[in-house]
């Protein structure tokens, strides 16, 4: 199993989460995060009091799929999560060690 | 049908005790005088004011601060509602309105004593003194609650109520006696009708000082203190522009066409004032930000103030545009040339704005509108007559605040600890915390 992260642009969320759909992965976990890479902030000005706000706010995505469709996965999340302008995002793969499914108690594939 | 009859028979007993007192209290008459219409209208007035301070400037003010202060600064605006109506009621009326000295009126009427159903102060002769002292009441307050906008972030709760109540006692009382009950700048015929010197001019010198005094913002200047929620802002602004209806119409003091020529000077000059600050920015930084355009505004009605029941309706407009342009460069750069920090620019807009209108208002006052001619209509005099004024404001209020802000010190720190401040004012100050 693996657990595939994924920091994107917020308004390509439902684009990400359709594609995600399509090859059936059932599940996600969204969080509001900030961050930067080599997208720079931007300048706020209030009343003439100037600050240059460096993080920019991202959506992260978390879904847990079988190893099998992990790359699948993240050529899915890729092409729709994709503009071409500097912020895109990034995406992670980390292996996981054990899963449950907390209602069912199932584990492992049968949790995903 | 029984129990139609048990309804009627519950009811049969107080009816008939109604009846039995509406004929055994005397109906009032009108007195000779007091106008049901000008009563009506400066009830609805004492409203709005009221409404100005709670919540349009609690909004106003909570939504430019941070989000870990802004419970403290509504906080802020509660107090001053709560502590000043009972000072007022208590001696703050009587020794303003009450009795004509040049310096200070009398302790008359102390918790109101002597004030009958249908007497009136000679102030505002068609209205019963109850109201006249309940709407004057409603200018204390805000007054009072715009000072603390200098310090926002870093004020301890308990200064904040010493201060308070020292400053309306020493500062607002006495000036309001001087300008408007008879005290010595009304006599010498200085123009301030709804509050130029009284409330703003006064109000954001306070700030100034107390600002000076208490030191700037830990982080000022390095780290980003932008606002929490410019919407509670916006939404403050429109209570408080609406409000301002009742505050200056209001000073007219009945329901009268000078009313209402102060309101519609009122109004252009908020609407003047909001496009130019914006047109200012759109030139200068591209963007007309809404912080911009809600600031010309208060601008623009803390300008007019003064002069609204002096001037004719289509100077609210011009008063309104040298407002934005002068408010404006106070916030910017007068405040960084000197590197105060104004918190919530009090000085800026409240401060300036209220000199500059008192300043407009011997130019543009007109005749035939409040009976005084200004500039325009060849009496230069009362220029001087304003900026008269204008001094004696200067000197007493910032005077004033310095030595009580040297005075509440003595008993406990005007500031929070540094600690508090970077926790914040609303855990610090009152164990509550916006999620």
């Amino acid at each position: 199993m693996k657990l595939v992260v994924a920091i994107i642009k917020p308004f390509k969320l439902d684009e990400v989460r359709q594609a995600l759909t399509a090859i059936g992965v059932s599940g996600m976990t969204v969080t509001e995060v900030k961050g930067y890479g080599r997208q720079k902030g931007h300048t706020e000005v209030y009343r003439g009091a100037e600050y240059v706000v460096n993080f920019l706010p991202k959506l992260r995505i978390e879904i847990a799929v079988p190893s099998n469709i992990a790359d699948k996965a993240v050529e899915v999340i890729t092409s729709s999560a994709r503009t071409g302008q500097i912020g895109d995002g990034k995406i992670f793969v980390t292996p996981i060690d054990h899963a449950l499914r907390i209602r069912t108690g199932e584990t492992d594939s049968d949790a995903l | 049908m029984g129990a139609l009859s048990y309804r009627a028979a519950k009811l049969a007993a107080p009816i008939s005790l109604a009846t039995v007192f509406s004929f055994a209290t005397p109906a009032f008459a009108e007195t000779s005088g007091i106008s049901a219409a000008d009563t009506a209208w400066m009830i609805v007035a004492t409203a709005l004011v009221l409404m100005m301070t709670i919540p349009g400037l609690a909004l106003f003010y909570s939504g430019m601060v941070r989000k870990k202060n802004v419970l403290a600064t509504m906080a802020q605006s509660l107090a001053a509602v709560a502590i000043i109506s009972i000072l007022w009621v208590a001696f703050g009326y009587s020794l303003a309105f009450v009795g004509d000295g040049p310096w200070l009126g009398t302790l008359d009427r102390w918790f109101l004593a002597g004030m009958t159903m249908d007497g009136v102060n000679p102030a505002a002769k068609t209205i019963p003194e109850s109201l006249f002292m309940l709407y004057q009441m409603t200018f204390a307050i805000i007054t009072v609650a715009l000072v603390a906008g200098s310090v926002a972030d870093r004020m301890r709760f308990s200064a904040y109520l010493l201060f308070s109540i020292g400053w309306f006692m020493f500062v607002y009382v006495p000036l309001a006696h001087w300008v408007w009950g008879g005290g010595f700048l009304g006599s010498m015929g200085v123009l301030d009708f709804a509050g130029g010197l009284v409330v703003h001019l006064s109000a954001g010198v306070g700030g100034l000082v107390a600002a000076k005094v208490m030191g700037r913002r830990h982080g000022y200047g390095s780290e980003n203190l932008s606002p929490f929620d410019l919407s509670l802002a916006v939404m403050g602004t429109g209570l408080l522009w609406v409000g301002w209806f009742g505050f200056n119409g209001g000073s007219a003091l009945g329901a009268n066409s000078r009313a209402v020529m102060a309101i519609i000077a009122t109004h252009l000059a908020a609407c003047a004032g909001a496009l130019t600050w914006g047109a200012i920015e759109w030139t200068i930084r591209r963007k007309p930000s809404v912080l911009g355009m809600i600031s010309g505004a208060v601008a623009g009605l803390g300008t007019i103030t003064p002069a609204s029941g002096f001037v004719a309706p289509w100077h609210g407009i011009v008063i309104g545009v040298i407002a934005g342009l002068v408010c404006f460069w106070a916030c910017t750069w007068l405040k960084h040339r000197f590197n105060y920090d104004d918190s919530l620019d009090v000085f800026g807009v409240h401060g300036i704005g209220g000199m500059t209108g008192i300043l407009l208002a011997g130019v543009f006052a007109t005749a035939s509108i409040g009976g005084t001619s200004g500039l325009i209509e060849g009496n230069p005099q009362q220029l001087l007559i304003q900026l008269y004024g204008i001094a004696v404001t200067l000197v007493w209020s910032g005077g004033m605040t310095y030595v009580l802000l040297k005075l509440v010190s003595a008993f406990v720190p005007l500031r929070v600890s540094r600690e508090h401040e970077l926790e914040g004012l609303d855990i610090s100050q009152h164990g509550e915390a916006l999620q």
